[in-house]
């Protein structure tokens, strides 16, 4: 790709900014290693307060897919990048609709059921 | 929009409707990103079903007494060093050095087969005790996710041999190129949901 500037912003993936392209991705492998060993360390320590491992786990997993986006998929909110960087919002957007409102929903269901016993009963 | 970030995007002063259409490279590409997304966003249901079912093991195995830590985290450096790899791979794309793309592709290639293998071959052993994707609502939710994504990789190897064939017989035509730098986008997003995959399904086991 040339590092001209597009007048109507760039695609995803192309950072017209940074030369250096193979420092960027051994960047991303620098953040990414160690965010892989501490998630895998954060699920089988007994060092960390048990309840609080699955959001470690989350922010770590959060983090590393940040790393991943902005060193590998070259995801940033420069000017050049704002349709990408709209368009990944709003995916991401949809995408906690769809996770949290499910859980949300189907806690609400299993709240509202009757206890299998009390099904039992009626049953009969 | 200030003059600076005008600036920044080329044309200063001219606005947005008068710069022309955009050219077909980040036509292709941001027509590809915006596929990913809706990818994303189908994975995003299969984890929320996941999540929904995964206590409902119908007594079979949980998924703490399945999943070995070990074999989930030599996938995981699979795929994490096939995603740089595959980086290396298009910079050398992008400097149209058919040598250094031929090694870095092929390693990508086999990277992306020894994870394969690996699920493959768990999978197997899964279904083989008996706790296949029939077993009970909690498999066939994993079943499903890990096998979409699973999917996913086998396409983007198709893919990937698909691009090397294109490259031999057409060389780096810019057509081509596009293509190859789509390829890229999709084996670093498949990259990203596999650290959702690991993390809810088999470090979130319990």
């Amino acid at each position: 790709m040339d590092a001209k500037v597009e007048p109507q912003g760039e695609a995803p993936g192309v950072d017209v900014r940074r030369q250096d392209g193979a420092r960027s991705y051994l960047i991303g492998l620098l953040y990414a290693v160690p965010l892989t060993l501490a998630s895998f360390w954060a699920a089988s320590t007994s060092l960390v307060y048990p309840p609080a491992v699955p959001v470690l786990l989350a922010v770590l997993a959060i983090a590393q897919m940040g790393v991943h986006l902005a060193f590998f998929l070259h995801i940033s909110s420069a000017p050049d990048q704002a349709n990408n960087f709209l368009a990944l919002a709003f995916g991401l957007f949809i995408s906690g609709l769809v996770v949290f409102g499910s859980l949300v929903i189907m806690s609400n269901l299993n709240h509202n059921m009757m206890p299998m016993d009390a099904l039992m009963k009626m049953q009969r | 929009m200030s003059a600076g970030e005008q600036a920044l995007t080329g044309m200063p002063g001219v606005p947005l409707s008068l710069r022309g259409p955009a050219p077909t490279r980040v036509v292709a590409g941001f027509g590809f990103w915006l596929f990913l997304l809706s990818d994303i966003i189908i994975f995003a249901a299969l984890f929320a079903t996941y999540a929904v079912l995964s206590h409902s093991t119908a007594g079979g195995p949980s998924a703490a007494e399945l999943f070995d830590k070990k074999h989930v985290f030599l996938e995981t450096m699979c795929l994490l060093a096939s995603s740089v790899t595959c980086g290396f791979g298009s910079l050398a794309i992008q400097r149209t050095d058919a040598r250094a793309m031929y090694f870095w592709m092929g390693v990508t290639f086999l990277l992306g087969a020894c994870f394969l293998a690996m699920e493959g071959r768990e999978f197997a052993s899964m279904v083989a005790a008996g706790s296949g994707p029939s077993h009970s609502a909690f498999l066939s939710a994993f079943f499903t996710l890990v096998g979409t994504h699973g999917l996913h990789v086998t396409v983007g190897l198709v893919w990937l041999v698909v691009m090397l064939l294109q490259v031999a017989t057409l060389g780096f035509q810019p057509m081509v190129s596009r293509r190859f730098f789509c390829y890229g986008l999709f084996w670093h997003a498949l990259d990203i949901v596999w650290i959702g995959v690991f993390t809810i399904v088999y470090l979130g086991a319990k």
